[in-house]
Order: structure tokens, then C-alpha cells, then sequence
């Protein structure tokens, strides 16, 4: 069961217990986090939301210098709940985040049952196929789900659903922002390398893609598919493994797990700089962000969560942001309406990346500006000059209303 | 005694003295001081870290200025160039407003969501009041009675009663709201949203909206149009709008809320001050690294002025023997 606690003075409440209502959950861990008003009295509205995490297997990859921090994403959806928890005040609107975390394996639709007999919203951590299971649920339908994991075009394409939006940037937006950056740069000759798991033949279909929509040549390509029996580590095989590509402007490397791509900058057999999930990384969030007021989220966060803020974290907190941004424009509560009004001309979310954010109406992705970053610097934000649109310059990232193969919104 | 008053106790000829506008460099750590006669940069002055916000004592006798990075508001001797003390401003100050008393300074604290009140004299915290997330814009009425804070994440004014410190109404305006200012004998209040790209006019009696002013530009894109700092001529008809990076500073007209021009200026332009007698408009172009100068009557851009880097705030010097400042020296001269 998730127990939403209800609004008491003092401050932020956290409670944790073991579930063990149906033998088939297998609920590791349910934290329940409220922040509370200063002044509960004036809390008229109390909207109640449910971040739902499926914990991914663990991945076995080269290096073990960034474990995934425990709260990724989660500490974006607090943010946002505490964010909300202010403007609410001075509005009679009160916010709850409930967590819930399901091992692999687990009974996640049994989670989200119980979540959504709570609560109409519900921030979505998970595969792309429990995203879908979940939205197809009875229980789901006229609730209003948000994505804040999957890059995968297909989710907003030919899988898309009407309740579920898009947080998360796809692998189409963030191949086209690195794309243009290249281009706008006249670096088009490219060759890249791809690892062989599904997330990295992903991007690669994806960075091919944008790389032919803004003109610019993939000319070799290899697959890094080396396994254990490899007698020698990575930084002494890739040179080599590089030697016979053709020459190029920009490696662009396919990455997607973070296994292999940290060791390619500077092993390469000639000297080229690095981009796509190393090097030159086009993300839909970065520490390294700061303008546009960014300087202000990032210590927010760091604050809060005692760590850098990464895409996912954001992606959580645009979700519970776009919840409270609505609930205060429109002064309802109700999921109908305000999905209507995030998916209306009117919605524009601050999101810290210079441009309002907004919801496109026909897919339920989230618009926003995409950082093209350096370890430690923003090289440059796409949407970059010179691309236009004619409704909008952000649509220039990722695939258009033209190229929609999603039917159901407009429907 | 100031070498200034002394010349007045004296009763010796002043000499002609240009005006001077200061200008806060964010990420140089400087203020840059132009002289309004030569349009040239005259003086460069340490400051504390990341100088935002900037606003003389009506005599002019101190600067203040919010050292945001140092977590100062930092009071300032203008001749000498030298910090005097630090207020107690509470975490990451970014704007600030002097209150027409001269004494109460309401601060934004920005990581904090509150608003710190300082009695400049005694140098104590009078009130601290929650606001929303991230207050940036800072207005105080002309008859003292009322401050604003907009809170850029919050998406609001909020409205303080500074009889009792506290919150008497809260309005909401367009994403991210930057500038507050009163208007017209303070019967109106304009609030600039950079996200939103709109400034609002509210009607301050009923707290009410009584106009929104929306922008457009030839070949810029609407997302691009983003209201910051603005301020008013000296007629209070004309108000003056920088739109950040649309690199265009807007001429509204005050009375039918049209916008009748837009003047090319600096790249990111936030701020302005204005020449004593209004003939001249300084913004502060941040991107670029340069102030405009702006020929109020015929609205055209008539020189660009290298400052520091990231230029943010901007500031009149009073200057002595005119205005207030006048005022302000005769009423310490009992004898005179």
C-alpha cells in the first residue's frame, strides 16, 4: 500500500517500511518523503505524486570510478516536490512525493496499481517496456504519467500514449544537437565506433540519422565487441583498433552504458577529438551548465542531494515542476486538466536552459534546449544559430511534427 | 568633513563635475565607473565576489553593492574606493532596493527564498521573510509603504507590507520574473518576465493586472525576446526595456503601453542607468563585455563602452549639488 502522510508542521518527514501486503510485490523499500508547507492551514489542494523506480540490473562495465548514485532521479523528483512546496504555499496547494522502488524481477504493475489507487501522477524510472505496460493499464488510463528514463524514439512514435509524457530528452534530440554543433563547426567528416548492447546500437542509428539531416558523413564505422579474452587493456587495444578507419574530422563514439567510451579520448591512432557519449556529449542536463540562471538549480540541488546533478535528475524535476507549474496556472488539481494545459500553447516551464520549455502537442515530449558539453565547460546549446524552424527553433532537435508516426494524440 | 562639503562651507565656486555611472563586472569581480561626459571608463574598483546588484545612498555619501559569491551586501566610500563594512545581508544576495527612507534596504536573497530587511545605520537584520523560490527583483513604493519581491522559479510578486514586514498579497506573473519597478507616483507596478517575455503593469490599489506588454522583433525568435531590467525616463513617459538576448533595449510608451521602438545594443543586455538629466541611457550588455550608451530623445544607439567582464548592474552617482544630494548637504549645514 502507498500511504501518503498527511501535511504536519516541521518540516520534511521521511519514513520507511517493508510491504508486505501480496505475496507478489516485492517491494524492497518504500520511502515516503513529504515536504511540508510552513502553513499547513492554508493547504486547500494537496497533490499527491508517486515516483516509481524499477531498479535495473547491476552492469558490468570496465571501470567502476561513477557508481550510479542510489537517488538518481529521485533527488530531482524531491527538488521539484519541495520547489512546488513553495509557490504552493502562497497559493493553498500542497505537494506530496511518495518513492517506491521495485527490484528487478518484482511486480512493478502490482506497484503502479497500488500507486495510481493513491494518485493520477506518476514519475516513471523504469525499461521501456514497463513504461508501456504501465501506461496500458485500466488503472493508467486518465492518469498522467511522466517518462524520465527512456531516450527511445520509438516510445514517442509508433509506441506512444496519450498519458504519458516525456521529460527526458530522446536519442533523436541529442544526436541532431551534436549534429549541429559539428556541422555548425564545418567538422563533418565523421567516423564512429559503437559498442554492441541495445542502448548503444540505439544511439548509433540515431546519431546516423541526424548525421544525414544536417549533411554530415559517417565515413567508417566499427564495433567495439571485445570481450573478456582481451589479454590487454582497452587504452593499449584502441589505437590500433582505430588504425584503419578513414580520416576524419570528429570520432564519434556510441556509448550508451558507459563501458568502454571513457578510454577512447587521446587512444586513438590519430589525433581527432571525441564526441557523441565521451568527449563532446550532447545531455539534456550538466554540473557544467551555469547560465540562464542554472547556477541557481545546480547549488539547489547540490544542497539537497549532496552530489552534481545528472540528466535524470533533471528529467524528474522538469516532471514534478511541470506538475506544479500547471496546478498553479490553472488552480486545479485534477489530472485532465492539467495535461491539457501542459500540452496548450500557453504552458512555458523556466527550465534554467534559456528558452521556455513546453510540451510538444503531438507526442507528449518535452521541448527543451539540449546542452552540447565538455567535461568542464557548455560548448555550445543547441538549438544553434542558424537552424530554423517555423514554429519553433527547439523543433529543429529530434524528430518534427511532419515526421510523427504518433497518431493517437491528434486522434 | 568631505573635501565636497568643505567647498560649500566655504562658499568657493564647485567646479563642474561630470556625473558618473557605475557599473558591477559579474565575473571580474570590478566596478567599472564611467565618466557621462567623456563616455569613458575613468576608474575600475576591486569589489567583493560576483558584483550583481549596485544602488547609492540618496546622499551619495556610500555604495551598495551585492558581492552575491562573498555573501555580502558591501558598503562602499565612493571617493576612495575602499569598503567600509559589510551588512549583514543573509546568503547570496543578488538585488537589492533602497527604501525612500534612506535606511531600510530589502535584499533578495536568492538560494534562500527569503527577503532580508537591513537598517543600513545600526546594521542589523530588522525582518527576514520567506518568499518564493529564487527572489531576484526588488522594489520599494515611493511612499515607503510597500516592497516587492519577484521570485523567478515561484513565478510571483510578492507584496510586503513594511509596516510589519510582512506578505499582504501575492500576485502571479509570467515565468521568470526579473524587475520590479513602481510607476506613475507609485500608483502602478511593472514586473518584467524573462521566460515569459512580457512586462506586466498591476494596478497597486487592488493588486489587479491592469495591462501585459508583449514584444516582437523582426528576425528574432520570440523565445529569444526576454524583458529584464528596464527603468523610466525622466518624464515617467517612456519606459525602457532591455529584452537580454534579443540584444535590443524596448521604448514603451507609459501611457498606452505600446512599444514604439526597439535600439540595437550589446550582446545579453540586462540593466540600465540613466544620465542625471535623462538624456542618456547606459545598459549593460552582458555577453559582449560593453555598456551602451542610448540618446533617449532620438532612441538611437551613440557609443559602445568596453567595460569588465559580464557587466550586470548599473547605477547614477548622485551628483553632488543637484537633486536630493543638494538637499541632502543643506540640511547638514544648519548654520548655512
Amino acid at each position: 500500500m502507498v500511504v501518503f502522510p498527511l501535511a504536519t508542521p516541521g518540516g520534511r518527514l521521511r519514513a520507511e517500511e517493508n510491504s508486505g501486503e501480496g505475496r507478489d510485490m516485492r517491494f524492497s523499500l518504500i520511502t515516503l518523503v513529504a515536504v511540508l508547507a510552513a502553513l499547513p492551514a492554508l493547504a486547500e489542494t494537496a497533490i499527491k505524486v508517486t515516483y516509481l523506480r524499477e531498479l535495473a540490473p547491476p552492469r558490468a562495465v570496465l571501470s567502476n570510478l561513477d557508481p550510479v548514485p542510489e537517488d538518481l532521479g529521485v533527488a530531482g523528483a524531491r527538488l521539484g516536490t519541495a520547489d512546488n512546496m513553495t509557490t504552493g504555499r502562497f497559493l493553498g496547494q500542497s505537494y506530496a512525493l511518495a518513492e517506491i522502488d521495485v527490484e528487478t524481477g518484482g511486480d512493478v504493475l502490482a506497484a503502479a496499481r497500488a500507486a495510481l489507487a493513491e494518485s493520477p501522477y506518476l514519475i516513471l524510472d523504469a525499461p521501456d517496456e514497463t513504461l508501456l505496460a504501465i501506461a496500458d493499464m485500466p488503472e493508467a488510463q486518465g492518469a498522467l504519467l511522466f517518462d524520465v528514463s527512456s531516450g527511445s524514439d520509438d516510445l514517442r512514435e509508433t509506441e506512444c500514449r496519450t498519458n504519458l509524457l516525456h521529460t527526458a530528452p530522446t536519442l533523436s534530440m541529442r544526436s541532431d544537437a551534436l549534429m549541429q554543433f559539428l556541422q555548425s563547426r564545418r567538422w563533418t567528416d565523421l567516423a564512429m565506433i559503437s559498442g554492441s548492447r541495445a542502448a548503444d546500437v540505439d544511439f548509433a542509428d540515431a546519431l546516423r540519422r541526424s548525421a544525414k539531416k544536417f549533411n554530415l558523413r559517417i565515413r567508417g564505422e566499427k564495433v567495439w565487441a571485445f570481450d573478456a579474452d582481451m589479454r590487454r587493456s582497452a587504452a593499449q587495444e584502441l589505437p590500433v583498433f582505430l588504425q584503419d578507419l578513414r580520416d576524419h574530422d570528429v570520432l564519434v563514439v556510441a556509448d550508451e552504458t558507459d563501458d568502454f567510451a571513457r578510454y577512447v579520448p587521446y587512444n586513438s591512432w590519430i589525433p581527432r577529438p571525441v564526441a557523441g557519449s565521451e568527449g563532446l556529449t550532447p545531455v539534456g542536463w550538466s554540473p557544467v551548465m551555469e547560465q540562464w540562471g542554472a547556477a541557481q538549480l545546480q547549488s539547489r540541488f547540490e544542497a539537497a542531494a549532496g552530489r552534481d546533478m545528472s540528466p535524470k535528475d533533471y528529467a524528474a524535476w522538469v516532471a514534478l515542476r511541470s506538475i506544479g507549474e500547471a496546478a498553479a496556472r490553472t488552480q486545479a488539481c485534477d489530472p485532465a486538466t492539467l495535461r491539457a494545459y501542459m500540452l496548450s500553447a500557453d504552458f512555458a516551464l523556466d527550465g534554467f536552459k534559456g528558452r521556455p520549455l513546453s510540451y510538444r502537442d503531438w507526442n507528449g515530449q518535452l521541448r527543451q534546449p539540449i546542452a552540447v558539453t565538455a567535461p568542464r565547460a557548455v560548448v555550445a546549446m543547441a538549438p544553434l544559430d542558424g537552424f530554423l524552424h517555423p514554429v519553433s527553433e527547439l523543433d529543429t532537435l529530434g524528430l518534427d511534427r511532419p515526421e510523427t508516426l504518433c497518431t493517437a494524440f491528434t486522434e | 568633513m568631505r573635501p565636497l562639503l568643505l567647498s560649500l562651507l566655504l562658499g568657493t565656486a564647485l567646479p563642474v563635475q561630470a556625473a558618473e555611472i557605475w557599473v558591477t563586472n559579474e565575473t571580474d569581480d570590478t566596478i567599472s565607473v564611467i565618466d557621462t561626459d567623456s563616455l569613458e571608463v575613468i576608474r575600475t574598483i576591486p569589489t567583493g565576489e560576483r558584483p550583481r546588484g549596485i544602488t547609492f545612498a540618496q546622499d551619495g555619501s556610500v555604495v551598495y553593492i551585492c558581492a552575491s559569491d562573498s555573501d555580502a551586501v558591501q558598503v562602499m566610500d565612493p571617493d576612495s574606493g575602499k569598503i567600509l563594512h559589510n551588512l549583514p545581508s543573509g546568503e547570496d544576495p543578488e538585488q537589492f532596493a533602497l527604501a525612500p527612507d534612506g535606511r531600510h534596504l530589502y535584499i533578495a536573497n536568492e538560494n534562500d527564498a527569503i527577503t532580508t530587511v537591513v537598517d543600513v545605520d545600526n546594521r542589523t537584520v530588522v525582518a527576514q521573510i520567506d518568499v518564493g523560490i529564487e527572489p531576484e527583483g526588488m522594489a520599494v513604493s515611493p511612499d515607503g509603504r510597500i516592497a516587492i519581491t519577484t521570485s523567478e522559479t515561484t513565478n510571483m510578486a510578492h507584496w510586503i507590507d513594511t509596516g510589519s514586514q510582512t506578505i499582504f498579497a501575492n500576485t502571479l506573473v509570467d515565468p521568470r520574473p526579473r524587475d520590479a519597478e513602481f510607476a506613475k507616483d507609485g500608483t502602478e507596478l511593472w514586473v518584467s518576465a524573462e521566460i515569459g517575455g512580457t512586462v506586466t503593469v498591476f494596478d497597486v490599489a487592488t493588486q489587479t493586472q491592469k495591462a501585459k506588454i508583449r514584444f516582437s522583433i523582426q528576425g528574432v525568435h520570440p523565445d529569444l525576446i526576454q524583458p529584464v531590467g528596464f527603468g523610466f525616463s525622466a518624464d515617467g513617459k517612456t519606459a525602457f526595456v532591455a529584452l537580454g538576448p534579443a540584444n535590443r533595449v524596448a521604448a514603451i510608451n507609459a501611457e498606452t503601453y505600446e512599444v514604439e521602438d526597439y535600439i540595437l545594443v550589446g550582446r545579453r543586455v540586462w540593466h540600465m542607468a540613466f544620465s542625471p538629466d535623462g538624456t542618456q541611457i547606459f545598459t549593460t550588455n552582458g555577453v559582449s563585455g560593453d555598456v551602451t550608451v542610448i540618446d533617449a530623445a532620438s532612441r538611437e544607439p551613440i557609443k559602445t563602452i568596453k567595460v569588465g567582464r559580464f557587466p550586470w548592474g548599473a547605477a547614477l552617482r548622485p551628483v553632488p549639488g543637484a537633486g536630493g544630494s543638494r538637499n541632502m548637504i543643506q540640511a547638514s549645514l544648519p548654520a548655512n
